[in-house]
């Protein structure tokens, strides 16, 4: 069941072939189509789309914006809470604490006011500025992990686990190799890390990339080098190694020799998903918002309409709507979240 | 329950056989022997007779995490597992992170079993209260003994191996002592890890020796005359004790069926003392075996009528020897237990002997396999004659060699999530053939994809469902797939009024349109082709 926002005025937002509109301010907001104007949120690939004419991101976000869309991009940035006029609409970034520069868009038509979330979470995070409410009229949340088994433990005890599986692999000679999202993910768990050791980390080439643009950025990591400058033949035991998921059982990991597999994901949550995929450990580590955090944003931001993309958008839209009696609806887009390979 | 709680997690944090082993060998050394018994039950996937309805479990966990019918099921569909799903559900709160350590067999003895003897009310009040103490990982492990399975990711041979190795004994020694049924206890543990090996349980039966498929051509297991060749029984795996006194029929799922073959037990009585015979029980009736659907009435039935022993009557087809006055003779070769056997059961027609096939060359042999489905058999066994009886899947000197499978096309028609390691994946299949303009269903099935498929196919059927009940799904029939099974029955119970044995997925046929998919009519044909 898909339905489109259908209110007494026009609304603000609507699903278009190409991407999340505004009519009024006639701008796409992480469109998955080239278009003419395109408020990114953040700077994942499923939302951070290549082939637009002009791009507006948030300032901490512009070097991993063009990395992501290229040098000849026409990306130009906003600080979080400036203001800026499209069209007939006022807009603004507000900290989505997602990732480095991650943004909730704000738009403001004559007194009414919609806030599309792009994705969040609520917890701390040292590499990104933490989630602000941003009080609205409707709310376009997603909802990766909306069920209610999904709830993160600190994140500071995540790390110390994580941490203790390396040392455990070290004292058997052995590599740990722990895949996570080269954006976000890895920066995340190198700055956290970093609070319990000053060890160096090796990183896959496409992690290294995005660490480089968090270092640029000021945000304070465990040293890193990557893979490919080691010599061959290196012995890599008690090395841990980050490095994107999509490496998993590549020819790319033959170098490593005797070693565990570790996976940061929310999907670690559930043990049937570790097992299926055959790694040897989960750590459950997500930058989207677990079921509590969900629940408790759409309540915080006033809204009373929420609408609800990618993930279990229809189970969080009927729980609102029959338990906490809320105006919600789902709202169909081809957002990934956190995909579960 | 720390040490198993301990042991569980090592064993899941590691996909190394070799890791699993070192674990359980570490666990069974440094746990009392009273716990490792239970322990060793749950490893081994023995469960308790179910304690509490999973639906009581069910209402509980949803009243005290107020967690709506729909919401609940939705969850469910995707972890697969209630025990984890309610240990999920009741993770909210910060919980304790570790409580009074109770050893295992007192948590069992003293508060698990005696669950058993309360009203609901009592239950829901002892189990809840034992929810809010409980840390996250044993909370997990107490409600998977509670839902009856805790597998754990280790086969029975991991653990035998494990069991061995500390006790300094051989496997097979571990894994006969392991067969049967035993209650976990001190005693029980300690005897198993004894190193006297003179065995005193009376109806223990010995690990049952497995076939292996053959897959290359016979002519390349060698000289024809190594090997004796019987036809392979479409019936149940059994194996008959007659010890002091006593008769048990086991079935090679370790499940005591004495007394559903009543026939069976009562001839048995006149064997001599001491008298061991692996066989297969056949429903059989004027020295033929008769399709396998009538033994399944036997095994279905709760109870056992007259009409019912007369419908389907019961023999057991002997095929080995395994002990004579008590002596142990799986070290012999089978030649001569055979010679033993025939000796042992002549004249005695509750107990026919697998009869030899004499066909002298593998051509002619392949020949005579054509009669297999008119003989209501599934192909030939294939045995050196020079071998002992083993245990376990040990390959080399036991071969079936199965005809060919039956063959239909069918369309998809429901999807249903998986369990466990394919939780939230749609694995388990309904497949129809066409009666006229009718899609009917005939068969389930879940088994025969490769991951990649199964994957591909996951995500087809989520882009084309069509409507949604609960956690199953019906998509739009358009993916057409080749099934083998192994048999037909007819079946009032079906709406299509049939039922295939042993189905399996063969091939997804991309190639095929879902016009192409086969009729409900050509099946019939099959189930009234002359047997």
């Amino acid at each position: 069941m898909n339905v489109s926002p259908v209110l007494d005025r026009q609304p603000l937002v609507t699903v278009t072939s190409d991407g999340l509109y505004c009519p009024p301010g006639d701008f796409h907001i992480d469109p998955w189509r080239p278009v003419a104007r395109a408020l990114i949120t953040h700077a994942h690939g499923d939302h951070a789309r290549w082939g637009s004419q002009r791009y507006l991101g948030t300032s901490p976000s512009v070097g991993l914006l063009r990395k992501r869309l290229g040098a000849e991009a026409n990306i130009s940035t906003l600080g979080y809470g400036e203001r800026l006029k499209l069209g007939d609409v006022t807009v603004s970034f507000h900290p989505a604490g997602h990732v480095l520069g991650s943004a909730q868009i704000r738009i403001e038509h004559r007194g009414e006011v919609w806030v599309v979330s792009g994705d969040y979470k609520r917890d701390p995070d040292p590499t990104c500025l933490p989630f602000e409410p941003v009080r609205c009229d409707t709310f376009i949340t997603e909802a990766t992990f909306a069920l209610p088994i999904y709830r993160w433990d600190d994140t500071r005890l995540v790390a110390q686990e994580v941490l203790r599986w390396w040392d455990g692999n070290r004292e058997a000679g052995r590599a740990s190799v722990l895949f996570c999202y080269a954006l976000g993910k890895a920066q995340r768990l190198l700055a956290e890390l970093a609070r319990l050791t000053d060890r160096e980390v090796l990183v896959h080439g496409a992690t290294h990339a995005l660490v480089e643009c968090y270092r640029e950025a000021g945000v304070r990591m465990l040293p890193t080098r990557p893979v490919s400058e080691m010599e061959k033949g290196t012995s890599y035991a008690g090395a841990l190694v980050l490095a994107p998921p999509s490496a998993a059982g590549s020819t790319w990991m033959r170098r490593f020799g005797e070693h565990e597999t570790g996976f940061a994901s929310g999907w670690m949550r559930v043990r049937g998903n570790r097992r299926r995929r055959g790694y040897d450990r989960g750590f459950v580590l997500s930058d989207h918002a677990d079921w509590p955090g969900l629940l408790r944003t759409a309540k915080e931001t006033g809204a009373s309409r929420i609408l609800v993309t990618h993930g279990s958008s229809d189970t969080l839209a009927r729980y609102l709507r029959e338990n906490l009696g809320l105006d919600a609806a789902p709202l169909s887009t081809p957002f990934e979240g956190e995909t579960e390979d | 329950m720390h040490r198993l709680a301990d042991l569980y997690e090592a064993l899941d944090a590691t996909t190394s056989t070799n890791a699993k082993v070192e674990a359980l060998v570490g666990y069974f050394r440094d746990t009392p022997p009273e716990d490792a018994a239970w322990g060793l039950f749950f490893l081994t996937g023995r469960r308790l007779k179910r304690l509490i309805p999973s639906k009581a479990l069910r209402q509980w966990v949803r009243e005290l995490t107020d967690t709506p019918e729909w919401l609940f099921d939705e969850t469910y569909a995707v972890v697969g597992d209630l025990a984890e799903v309610i240990a999920l559900l009741l993770d909210q709160t910060e919980r304790p992170a570790a409580t009074e350590e109770l050893p295992l067999s007192r948590w069992m003895e003293e508060r698990v079993l005696p669950l058993a003897g309360l009203s609901l009310p009592e239950q829901r009040e002892r189990v809840t209260g034992w929810w809010h103490v409980l840390p996250r990982r044993e909370l997990f492990l107490f409600n998977k003994m509670l839902t009856g399975e805790l597998r754990v990711g280790v086969s029975d041979t991991l653990v035998v191996r494990a069991l061995a190795q500390h006790a300094g004994l051989p496997p097979a020694a571990v894994s006969h002592r392991l067969m049967g049924t035993w209650a976990p206890s001190r005693a029980f543990f300690e005897q198993l890890i004894a190193p006297d090996v003179s065995d005193g349980d009376r109806s223990r039966p010995y690990p049952f020796y497995l076939a292996s498929p053959l897959e290359q051509p016979p002519a390349q297991l060698g000289e024809r005359d190594a090997w004796l060749v019987e036809w392979k029984w479409d019936g149940i795996r059994g194996q008959l004790i007659r010890r002091q006194g006593g008769v048990y029929l086991w079935s090679r799922g370790e499940e005591l069926i004495t007394e559903r073959f009543p026939e069976i037990a009562e001839a048995a009585a006149s064997l001599p003392d001491g008298t061991v015979l692996d066989g297969e029980v056949l429903a059989y009736a004027g020295g033929q075996p008769l399709p396998f659907s009538l033994l399944q009435r036997r095994i279905g039935r709760q109870k056992l009528t007259a009409r019912v022993l007369a419908e389907a009557p019961a023999a057991f087809m002997a095929y080995d020897l395994l002990e004579q006055e008590g002596q142990d003779l799986r070290g012999l070769p089978l030649r001569e237990r055979r010679a033993r056997l025939e000796a042992l059961l002549r004249d005695r027609p509750m107990f026919p002997v697998s009869p030899v096939i004499t066909a002298p060359t593998w051509e002619s042999l392949a020949e005579a396999r054509h009669e297999s489905r008119s003989r209501n058999v599934e192909g030939f066994m294939i045995k050196r004659l020079e071998s002992p009886y083993q245990h376990g899947r040990k390959r080399g000197d036991w071969w079936k060699w199965k005809i060919d499978p039956f063959t239909v096309d069918a369309i998809l028609l429901y999807a249903h999530p998986g369990h466990g390691r394919r939780a939230s994946l749609y694995t388990d299949y309904t497949f129809a053939v066409w009666k006229g303009e009718e899609l009917l269903p005939i068969a389930k099935a879940y088994s025969g994809l490769t991951d990649e498929e199964i994957a591909r196919l996951d995500r087809w059927i989520r882009a084309h469902t069509r409507e949604k009940f609960g956690p199953v799904r019906s998509v739009e029939p358009l993916q057409v797939f080749e099934l083998h099974f192994e048999g037909i029955a007819a079946s009032p119970r079906h709406k299509s009024g049939i039922a295939l044995r042993f189905p399996r997925i063969a091939r997804w046929r991309s190639d095929k349109t879902p016009r192409d998919a086969d009729s409900l009519e050509r099946l019939e044909e099959l189930l009234h082709a002359p047997a």
